[in-house]
C-alpha cells in the first residue's frame, strides 16, 4: 500500500467523482432550458440560456423567498442551539462528577437508537394543542438539542479538555459556568464547528416533519420545492431549476467548509 | 427531527461507552464552610444537573412522551380533525394487519432497503480502498465523492425522477440508444424499487466510503507488509486483512442504514408527482403508508398503530444487529 497509485486508480476515482456531480449538473442543464427540452430526441449537452427565467418562475410559482428565509432561520437557530446545549451537557458528562452521571449517559446513548420520528402523531397533537402548527416553532423547538450532539461533544471533550485546566480554573475561584465559558468552550470549538455544520445541513434537508406541520403558505425550502412537482403535468425545467436553487446554499457551505465535513465524517463519530 | 436517512448515529465500532470514566469521588475532609464556600459548594453540586437538563427536558417532551403517547393514541378512535374518540382496544392494529396495503408497504420498504444497502456497502468498500493510497490531491477526491451528501433527499428524488422518466428520461433514452427496451421505472414494481435504491446509493455511498476509509487507515501497515512477504497480492490482502478488520465498522454502517432505511420517505414520495407511491402503491413505503393514513385518510389512531408496529420492527432488527456486533466485537478483538 505504499506504492503510488496508477492510472487505473485515478481513472476509477475520476469516474466516481463524475458520477457524484453528474445528477446535479443534469439538474442545471434541464433547469437552464425551456420546458420542451425533455421531449427533444437528443438530450441537452450544454446549458441553455433560460436558467434565470426558470428561476424567476420558481419564485413566482411558490413562496420560495419565504421558504429560503424560513429555512435559514430554522437551520441557524437549531444548529446554534444544538451546539450550545450539547457542549454544555457534553462538558458536564465528560468532566464533572455528579451522582447518576454514568447511567444518565447510558440513557443518552440508548436514545440514539430510538427512531423518535415515529412519535410524529402525538407530536402533531401536542403542536396543535400548543397552537404551533403552521409556525416555525413547530420545526424549531423539537430539534433544539439532540442525543447525538450531547454524545458527540462528550466524546470530544473527554480527550480535548485536560483535567488540570479545569482544576486550575476552580482553584482560581472560577464559578462552574465561568469555567465552562472560558475553559471548555474554547477547547470544544473544532468539534462544535463540525456539529454545527452537520446539524445545519440535516435541518435544511429535513422533509417529513416539516411536511406534516407546515402549510404551503409558510414553507421551508424542501416543502416549497416539492410543491413545484404537483399536478399531473410536471414542468421539469421549473422543478429542476428549483432543485438547483435549493441546493446552492448548501453547495456554498460545502465549498467553504467541505474539508471539515470530510474530517468530521472520518473522525468516525459522525453519522449525520 | 432528522430526515429518514440521517438520524443521529453513534461512533463506529465497539461499545460506545468504553471510555466512560467511572472514577469514584475523592473523599472530602470535613471543614468549616464560609458563605461563599457554601455558594461554591452548591454551584459544584447543582451545576452539572443544570447543564444536562435541557437535553432531558426536551427529550422527555418531544421524544419520549410522543413515543409512549403513540401507544395511547393507537388504542383509541382518533380522527385528525375530530380528535380523541372511544377506546377500541387493539382494533386499530387489527385493521392495519388486515390491510393489504400495510403488507405491501412493508414489502416495498424491505425491498428498497435491501437493494440500497447491499450494493452501497460493497461499492463504498471498493471506493474506500481506492482512496486508501498515496493519492495526489487527497482532499479533492474525498470532497468530490461527498458532493451528493449536500443534495437534499427532496432534490435527489426530483432529479432522479427525471433521469428515470418513463418516456423522456435520460436513462431510457440511453437504453434505447444501445438497442434495449425502455424500462417502465414508474410503473413496474422492481424497476421502481431499483430507481429509488439508486437515489439512496447515490447520496450515501461516498459518505460511507469515508467512514470505511477512516477505519482502513487505522489498520496497522505492518500487517500488509507481512502479508506481502508471504506472497499475498493486493486483492488477497484486501479480502483477508482489510475486510475482516473492518467488520465492526461494516456492521455499524449496516445498523445506521437500517434505522434510516426503514423510515425512507422523501425519495419514494417524490418519485412521481402524485406522492402516494404509484398507481397501485408499487413503491409506497411504510412511512408513506403512515402518512397516508394519518393525513389523507385522517385516521390518527390507525396511523399510530402503524408507527408502533414499525417501531417494534426497527427495535427488533436493531437488537439483532447489536447481538451480532457484540459477538463479532468480542470474537475479533475490539478496535
Amino acid at each position: 500500500m505504499t506504492r503510488r497509485p496508477g492510472f487505473l486508480v485515478y481513472g476509477l476515482l475520476f469516474a466516481f467523482a463524475l458520477g457524484s456531480m453528474f445528477p446535479l449538473y443534469w439538474s442545471f442543464l434541464v433547469g437552464s432550458h425551456q420546458a420542451d427540452v425533455m421531449t427533444k430526441s437528443l438530450p441537452p449537452l450544454l446549458p441553455g440560456g433560460y436558467f434565470f427565467e426558470n428561476a424567476s418562475r420558481v419564485f413566482g410559482a411558490v413562496a420560495f423567498w419565504k421558504a429560503l428565509v424560513n429555512s435559514l432561520i430554522v437551520s441557524t437557530v437549531v444548529a446554534s442551539s444544538v451546539v450550545f446545549f450539547s457542549t454544555l451537557a457534553g462538558f458536564a458528562f465528560a468532566k464533572l462528577r455528579f451522582r447518576g452521571r454514568d447511567p444518565l449517559m447510558v440513557f443518552v446513548v440508548a436514545t440514539l437508537a430510538v427512531p423518535t420520528q415515529l412519535g410524529v402523531i402525538p407530536l402533531f397533537i401536542v403542536m396543535a394543542k400548543l397552537g404551533w402548527t403552521g409556525t416555525l416553532w413547530a420545526v424549531i423547538v423539537p430539534g433544539l438539542v439532540t442525543a447525538f450532539g450531547v454524545f458527540f461533544m462528550r466524546q470530544y471533550l473527554l480527550d480535548a479538555l485536560p483535567e488540570e485546566l479545569i482544576e486550575a480554573a476552580r482553584v482560581d475561584g472560577c464559578s462552574m459556568i465561568r469555567t465552562f465559558w472560558h475553559v471548555a468552550v474554547p477547547a470544544a470549538r473544532p468539534a462544535a464547528a463540525i456539529l454545527g455544520l452537520f446539524t445545519f445541513m440535516a435541518t435544511w434537508t429535513d422533509f417529513f416533519w416539516p411536511l406534516i406541520v407546515l402549510p404551503a403558505s409558510n414553507p421551508t425550502v424542501q416543502i416549497a420545492l416539492q410543491q413545484l412537482q404537483s399536478g399531473y403535468y410536471v414542468d421539469y425545467s421549473l422543478v429542476l431549476a428549483g432543485a438547483v436553487l435549493s441546493t446552492i446554499p448548501l453547495l456554498v457551505l460545502f465549498v467553504l467548509a467541505g474539508r471539515h465535513l470530510v474530517s468530521g465524517i472520518m473522525a468516525g463519530a459522525v453519522k449525520g | 427531527m432528522a430526515s429518514p436517512t440521517s438520524l443521529s448515529r453513534e461512533s463506529q465500532g465497539g461499545p460506545a461507552l468504553a471510555g466512560l470514566p467511572g472514577a469514584p469521588l475523592p473523599p472530602r475532609s470535613p471543614r468549616r464552610v464560609a458563605f461563599s464556600q457554601t455558594v461554591s459548594h452548591w454551584d459544584f453540586k447543582v451545576s452539572p444537573y443544570l447543564y444536562i437538563s435541557p437535553f432531558f427536558l426536551l427529550f422527555t417532551v418531544f421524544g419520549l412522551f410522543p413515543l409512549l403517547y403513540t401507544a395511547y393514541v393507537s388504542v383509541h378512535e382518533w380522527g385528525l380533525l375530530g380528535g380523541q374518540g372511544e377506546f377500541i382496544g387493539l382494533d386499530n392494529f387489527r385493521r392495519v394487519l388486515e390491510d393489504r396495503f400495510f403488507w405491501n408497504s412493508l414489502r416495498n420498504t424491505f425491498s428498497i432497503f435491501l437493494l440500497s444497502s447491499g450494493p452501497q456497502i460493497l461499492i463504498a468498500l471498493g471506493l474506500a480502498a481506492l482512496l486508501d493510497s498515496q493519492l495526489r490531491g487527497k482532499t479533492f477526491w474525498r470532497m468530490s465523492i461527498l458532493v451528493p451528501y449536500v443534495v437534499a433527499p427532496v432534490a435527489v428524488a426530483l432529479i432522479f425522477g427525471n433521469l428515470f422518466g418513463d418516456r423522456f428520461g435520460l436513462i431510457n433514452q440511453g437504453l434505447e440508444a444501445i438497442g434495449l427496451d425502455a424500462i417502465r421505472w414508474h410503473v413496474d414494481t422492481l424497476p421502481s424499487h431499483l430507481a429509488i435504491a439508486t437515489m439512496v446509493n447515490w447520496r450515501w455511498t461516498g459518505y460511507n466510503a469515508l467512514i470505511f476509509l477512516a477505519a482502513m487507515q487505522a489498520i496497522p501497515r505492518d500487517m500488509y507488509e507481512a502479508a506481502a512477504i508471504d506472497g499475498a497480492n493486493k486483492i488477497r490482502q484486501f479480502l483477508s486483512i482489510t475486510v475482516p478488520m473492518l467488520r465492526p465498522t461494516i456492521i455499524f454502517v449496516v445498523i445506521t442504514s437500517t434505522i434510516g432505511g426503514l423510515q425512507i420517505f422523501a425519495e419514494p414520495r417524490l418519485f412521481d408527482s402524485a406522492g402516494l407511491g404509484g398507481s397501485d402503491r408499487q413503491f409506497q413505503t411504510i412511512t408513506m403508508y403512515l402518512w397516508e393514513l394519518g393525513w389523507r385518510v385522517r385516521d390518527l389512531g390507525m396511523a399510530a398503530a402503524v408507527a408502533w408496529i414499525l417501531f417494534l420492527v426497527i427495535v427488533l432488527i436493531a437488537l439483532l444487529n447489536l447481538l451480532l456486533t457484540r459477538r463479532i466485537a468480542t470474537a475479533g478483538g475490539r478496535r
